[in-house]
């Protein structure tokens, strides 16, 4: 149905997809794996048309395919009924009208048939996730697509909902619909999935039958080896509290010098709410204190003055300046200590920014490379770096390892445990349970902006982590 | 790299246009006309210097021909002959000014109201402002010591080209070597990444928003002087003229990429296609219609650079 051929594309000079063919048949659910950064949003966005690839082909045979995006980008002040006929309204007697009765008759049938009784006045602003997926569903459907495609329909619905989404997909297949699916949850590919590609580092690994695989070969294709436990031995003696939070609407804990405390729960769990209300980036009454000193919190600002610094998890949105240099995004949180009053001093910024260019080995040409241009894994160093030069005792990382590939991911994970040797209390979010297991040294698993418990990662296991993530069975 | 490609296209762009039009009219190149060129660009200039700033944080400021009218008021009032010292005259203009823009940013920066809208709004009550503290009429017997400011020279450089350099100058300083002028690319390069960092980015705009204002003043003081009165209806659309002289000198109106030094060079190439059109006898009519091209060709040509 689909047949893509040597698909390449690059942004900004970094790979992230070379060379990948894919040939997905009608009426099957074709999934496909890969690690966050090994280019399957990228690969899907090209397929449907929404990116344009460098080199490559892509022949869908004149059939319609439609995406559902990750993020879903609905208009949130229409109604659902509008949402649905979004760009093939019913047309009413006059010229360009639109017959709103055609339109709430088509949302309500389109809906039925995936089984929702969603009413088609209703405002998307008000609908819960799941149900906004539901929504683009109904909208592809609406478009007779011949192929769906799905960037992790699964991870911002709870158990019930994700199982009533495979119940559509399998009608879906019913009638012949090609479904592409990416998750990270394996247990769904192996429900729902007839075939597994896996991409790795932009490359395509191999395609499989569903049946030919368990979770530990599919494991092994994404990451490239079989995955050992390679947590090294505790650190130094852990005594001394850096930071401790009460409040916040349920937040109790504490992380300790030299801790890597693993924070994890699903999207939407309010981890990062909550991280970001304890570093003033965002509104929330609790009380902060580092080492022991109450700090009172109303901006970033006052966070950094405290002692506190943090990696945000949106890259892009709240990272990066992009048409800065290297240099200059190195210093940003830390120009003060590079001044003598207003004047920033050109000499004692550069020796700052090389000293970290070398400590995190960010690779780039020289400090005045614009950071746009710099790979995902080492814009993320600069972030780090940035947050270090404030010279905190807390460091907050928000999904320190989001959006960058395998390699870069293991090299800030030692960084990350380095820090924590050299004496840094560190929180760090994650969603990538491996990563919360390998990293931390205690986990605290958050649901619903509470931390609802506290594990040993030694001997935590990804069930655990679930059980305690998801919200009580309904 | 395309910066500096930028930077030179438009040097090279004023390069040509200067040798052709000292090849058509030989009166170009005289030094009288260069100076009356810089000399006819310095309001403009001042104005351009300041909105730079607020332009560079990725908002924009519509008021400050307003501005101009009401600071050349208030400055006006207090130059008559015999009455105050000739600094007093200066000082009321430029914290007219200082005060109109620090109220702008106030309710850009607390109210979180779009600049558009805030300066628009002080477009408007500015110029109602000067209106009423003139009595609508021409602000005029003003003191020689204060008219000098517009129209005197020192060792044969005018008054306000002068003005124009040491603002180009100081602002350049600010923006390239102060930790204000770095917060100040941070904000307009990505405002909540400036925020993450620990920028109090209300107090960046606050002060983008009163040094444009104040600058608004600086140039309303030297128009008065200028023209030897103050004017309630002087300075319309000048704003706009100060907005085209930055974008021609490659400032994002998103926010975070330029700098004076392409603003001194636009607010240049509109002078220099002013004087040329005068020089070549083009009608004003028909000037105005060349002038539009050019900037959204400027701007256009900038573009497609930065794109490939």
């Amino acid at each position: 149905m689909i047949q893509a051929k040597d698909i390449s594309k690059s942004f900004a000079g970094v790979p992230a997809l070379a060379g990948v063919s894919l040939e997905i048949r009608a009426g099957e659910v074709h999934a496909l794996m890969g690690e966050n950064g090994a280019g399957k949003s990228t690969f899907m966005k090209i397929v449907a048309g929404q990116l344009a690839a460098d080199s490559g082909t892509v022949d869908s045979g004149g059939g319609r395919v439609a995406m559902i995006h990750q993020e879903l980008m609905p208009f949130l002040d229409l109604t659902v009924a509008e949402n649905i006929t979004m760009g093939r309204e019913p047309a009413g007697r006059f010229p360009g009208t639109v017959d709103r009765g055609a339109m709430r008759r088509e949302a309500r049938e389109l809906l039925a048939r995936l089984g929702s009784t969603i009413d088609p006045d209703r405002k998307m602003r008000g609908l819960s996730v799941a149900a906004m997926q539901m929504v683009e569903i109904a909208k592809a459907l609406g478009w007779r697509a011949d192929a769906i495609l799905m960037d992790e329909p699964t991870s911002a619905l709870a158990g019930h909902e994700a199982d009533l989404l495979f119940e559509v997909i399998r009608d879906l297949r019913r009638r012949g619909v090609a479904v592409v699916y990416t998750s990270h949850k394996m247990d769904e590919i192996f429900r729902i999935a007839d075939r597994v590609t896996v991409l790795r580092d932009g490359r395509s690994v191999a395609t499989h039958a569903a049946s030919e695989l368990d979770e530990r070969r599919l494991i092994a294709l994404m990451v490239g080896r079989e995955l050992t436990s390679q947590r090294p031995a505790g650190g130094a003696a852990r005594t001394e509290t850096a930071l401790s939070v009460k409040g916040f609407g349920g937040a109790e804990f504490e992380v300790r010098k030299g801790e890597i405390v693993g924070m994890i729960g699903l999207m939407g769990a309010g981890r990062t709410e909550l991280a970001s209300a304890i570093y003033g980036l965002a509104p929330g009454q609790g009380e902060v204190r580092v080492n022991g000193r109450v700090a009172t919190i109303g901006s970033p600002a006052d966070a950094i003055r405290h002692g506190i610094a943090m990696v945000t998890e949106d890259r892009k949105g709240s990272g990066i300046v992009p048409r800065m240099s290297v240099r200059e995004n190195l210093t940003l949180a830390s120009l003060g200590a590079v001044s003598r009053g207003p004047w920033v001093s050109r000499a004692a910024e550069a020796e700052a920014a090389r000293g970290q260019m070398s400590g995190l080995a960010i690779k780039a040409r020289g400090p005045e490379q614009e950071i746009a241009t710099l790979s995902g894994g080492n814009q993320q160093k600069v972030m780090l770096g940035r947050a270090l030069l404030a010279r905190p005792e807390v460091l907050i990382l928000d999904e320190p390892t989001r959006g960058i590939d395998v390699g870069a991911k293991t090299e800030v994970h030692e960084l990350i445990r380095r820090l924590a040797r050299e004496g840094k209390a560190i929180l760090m979010i994650s969603s990538e349970m491996p990563e919360i297991l390998a990293v931390s040294d205690r986990i605290l698993v958050v649901r619903e902006g509470r931390v609802t418990a506290e594990l040993d990662p030694r001997t935590a296991t990804q069930e655990q982590i679930l059980a305690h993530a998801m919200p009580e069975a309904g | 790299m395309t910066r500096l490609l930028g930077r030179f296209g438009l040097v090279i762009a004023l390069a040509v246009l200067c040798a052709a039009l000292s090849a058509a009219r030989p009166s170009f190149l005289t030094l009288g006309n260069l100076v009356n060129l810089i000399r006819q660009i310095s309001i403009n200039g001042i104005l351009a210097v300041g909105v730079t700033f607020v332009l560079l944080t990725g908002g924009v400021d519509l008021s400050l021909g307003s501005l101009v009218a009401l600071t050349g008021v208030a400055a006006a009032l207090f130059a008559h002959p015999g009455e105050y010292p000739v600094i007093a005259p200066v000082v009321a203009g430029v914290a007219a000014g200082a005060l109109c823009g620090a109220a702008s940013g106030a309710v850009i920066t607390v109210g979180r109201v779009a600049p558009f809208i805030v300066t628009l709004g002080m477009m408007t009550a500015a110029r109602g402002l000067a209106l009423v503290a003139s009595g609508g009429r021409p602000v005029s017997n003003l003191s020689p010591e204060f008219t000098a400011l517009g129209g005197g020279q020192v060792l044969g450089v005018p008054v306000p080209v002068i003005v124009l350099a040491a603002v180009a100058a100081a602002a350049w300083v600010v923006l390239a070597r102060f930790r204000m002028g770095r917060h100040v690319y941070a904000v307009g390069g990505n405002e909540n990444a400036a925020r993450a960092s620990g920028i109090r980015v209300g107090r960046v705009k606050m002060f983008v928003y009163t040094l444009c204002g104040a600058l608004a003043g600086l140039a309303g003081v030297v128009l008065a002087a200028r023209i030897t009165t103050g004017q309630p209806n002087a300075g319309v659309g000048y704003e706009l003229d100060a907005i085209a002289a930055v974008v021609i000198g490659g400032t994002s109106l998103s926010g975070g990429v330029g700098g004076v030094g392409g603003t001194v060079l636009g607010a240049l190439l509109m002078g220099v296609i002013n004087n040329g059109l005068d020089l070549l006898n083009v009608p004003s009519y028909y000037q105005q219609i060349v002038k539009g091209v050019i900037i959204v060709g400027a701007v256009w040509m900038d573009r497609s650079q930065h794109k490939s």
